[in-house]
């Protein structure tokens, strides 16, 4: 029997006490984080061409990618001071106080379980459309993908990401052949990219697709904040989180700008704003049939990373939530035997399933951008706020970010031009969403939060916060 | 200040609280979708005449078309699918009402539970 103790990391077990295993090392964060964000490249990105052409897909890439990079220098800053399981979670439990963290830690498990679904769906159509056998749905591809993944994290954390580190690699080279296979120096010969993006289609809406791209924007790095997920079960936080999380941004910087230039150069701005497959369609596109099959199989592995790190996060974050008494004890339970939150990780698995089932691939991207943007808002406020009631000096910080506060400003402003993007076309399910969240904060303030025990929610060894 | 001891839940009341939040999770992502809140708000600007020309593509845009399976037939519902920018703005003014009492009421409720836990942890010292 298994029984959950609360407000501790540990588990009891026949009087036992077992934890997460620190078992992980920076190549194990980064694979985490790009793992989970790499497949934005292989399907994704392209729709915000979709809402405002070829140039302002490479506009917001630049732009969303300071977003990002002004999100990895804030988390790794806090995550470096704040250790634990669940991430942003266990940020806004010490820093803004338990109803925000209740709303982050579901910020969290929606933005991730939402992209595994996307992979899934990605992942099933892409196969479908490789196999071009009529009658042939995705939906097996989908259930087998989703239930052998959540086996795999369920026996353990090393080997899940030693499994993302290897297939995120080869996902990753393949996008450096390609760009390098197309003779990226020349334009003409395999890349047109004068004659695709025009003066005239540059930019179809005006200045307003632009701000409208930066909905699909996000998903050139959506995910990159997954890498906190793993704080407990990192040997060095301090040094691996910073570390793994920077090398990481700047990793997808690289593949989001080599991935604009190839696809840009070889399709219309019209197909590559709706196709599933741009890097494999690329791929077809350079007339090479091993860069076509390279890249079919590279779009699989990146769909398979991303989901295999989307469980690994979304299960932490639920079981932070047990963990806590934020939920139910019983999700807060760690595996005798394989260390791992395996009730969360099964609790998850039928609502991905679910999901993958009846949504398509740009609404549920659509979902897990939304809870990730508002998630983005929290964190630009947290930083001000971890930094006016822990001053400088007053704790001990493994890593502090430069030039505070611009980049908390920065990503305010870029949240707030994203929400607007968001309403552009996508309004109506932003506001059934937030709507979702204020009902399930109502839920939790006024009943929820009684099972909680108030003292226990302050775990780190700091002084009383200034301003109490 | 006294030490806050919460109530022991029943089983029965976890497996309630279970359910209410899956119930939640499904009304809230799977609701938008059936009441087709969901997805983007494109419309297709049909044309009579279709060419190649008429759908703006140049030689080379029409040969990537071609290469990938696509007449001007196939590919206008795709070409001519758009989106129409036109800023609503009592929508506009209810998302920002609903985004800023949203975030309004976390930080409000957020900060009153955090003194609890603030006051209780640091009582002794």
């Amino acid at each position: 029997m298994t029984v959950a103790v609360e407000n501790t990391i540990t588990t009891t077990i026949h009087g036992d006490r077992v934890s997460l295993l620190r078992v992980l090392g920076p190549a194990h964060v980064w694979a985490l984080g790009v793992g989970i964000v790499l497949v934005g490249e292989f399907t994704g990105w392209n729709f915000s061409a979709d809402k405002g052409g070829a140039l302002a897909a490479l506009i917001v890439c630049w732009i969303v990618g300071l977003l990002y990079t002004s999100v990895a220098m804030i988390d790794s800053e806090v995550t470096s001071t704040v250790a634990a399981a669940g991430g942003q979670y266990a940020q806004a439990k010490h820093i803004v106080g338990p109803l925000m963290a209740f709303n982050v830690a579901l910020f969290l498990v929606f933005a991730y379980t939402m992209l595994e679904v996307s992979d899934a769906i990605l992942l099933g159509d892409t196969i479908v459309a490789k196999a071009g056998v009529e009658g042939l749905t995705h939906n097996s591809f989908i259930a087998a993908t989703i239930v052998v993944l959540a086996w795999l994290n369920y026996r353990g954390v090393l080997m899940t990401l030693n499994v993302n580190f290897v297939i995120t690699a080869i996902a990753y080279i393949s996008i450096v052949i390609l760009f390098f296979s197309v003779s990226p120096w020349t334009q003409g010969a395999v890349l047109k990219l004068n004659e695709l993006v025009t003066p005239g289609n540059a930019l179809p809406y005006g200045w307003i697709g632009v701000i409208a791209a930066f909905q699909f924007g996000i998903w050139y790095y959506l995910g990159i904040e997954g890498t906190t997920q793993a704080a407990e079960e990192v040997r060095s936080p301090a040094r691996s989180l910073p570390y793994g999380t920077m090398a990481g941004m700047i990793t997808l910087l690289i593949a989001a700008a080599m991935t604009w230039y190839v696809c840009a150069s070889l399709m219309p701005w019209e197909y590559l704003g709706i196709t599933y497959y741009p890097l494999w369609d690329a791929g077809k596109l350079t007339g090479s049939p091993l860069l076509e099959n390279l890249l079919f199989v590279a779009t699989l592995l990146a769909a398979l990373a991303s989901a295999n790190g989307c469980i690994n996060d979304a299960a932490r974050a639920w079981f932070s939530l047990g963990r806590d008494r934020y939920l139910p004890s019983w999700f807060s339970a760690v595996h005798p035997r394989y260390r791992t939150p395996y009730r969360s990780i099964l609790f998850l698995l039928p609502i991905a399933l679910a999901f993958a089932f009846i949504a398509d691939l740009n609404q549920a991207i659509t979902f897990s951008i939304l809870s990730g943007v508002l998630q983005y808002t929290f964190m630009s406020i947290n930083i001000m706020m971890f930094r006016k009631k822990w001053p400088l000096g007053s704790i001990r910080r493994g890593y502090t970010h430069p030039f505070h506060p611009l980049p908390a400003i920065v990503l305010f402003c870029l949240c707030v031009v994203t929400f607007f993007a968001i309403f552009l076309g996508f309004g109506s399910q932003l506001i059934a969403m937030v709507a979702f969240y204020f009902l399930i904060s109502l839920w939790f303030h006024f009943y929820r939060y009684r099972f909680v025990r108030r003292g226990d929610q302050f775990t780190m060894p700091w002084p009383k916060p200034q301003g109490y | 200040m006294s030490r806050y001891t919460p109530p022991e839940q029943s089983k029965a009341g976890q497996v309630f609280d279970i359910a209410v939040v899956v119930v939640a999770i499904f009304v809230a992502l799977w609701l938008p979708l059936k009441l087709g809140l969901a997805g983007a708000a494109k419309s297709i600007d049909a044309l009579d005449a279709k060419t190649w020309e008429a759908l703006g593509q140049n030689p080379t845009m029409a040969s990537i078309w071609e290469k990938l399976g696509y007449t001007p037939e196939t590919a206008h519902d795709i070409i001519q699918n758009r989106f129409h920018y036109i800023i609503d703005w009592p929508t506009l003014i209810i998302m920002a009402a609903v985004l800023i009492g949203y975030f309004v009421f976390l930080f409000r409720a957020s900060d009153r539970e955090y003194r609890d836990v603030i006051n209780e942890k640091f009582e002794d010292k």
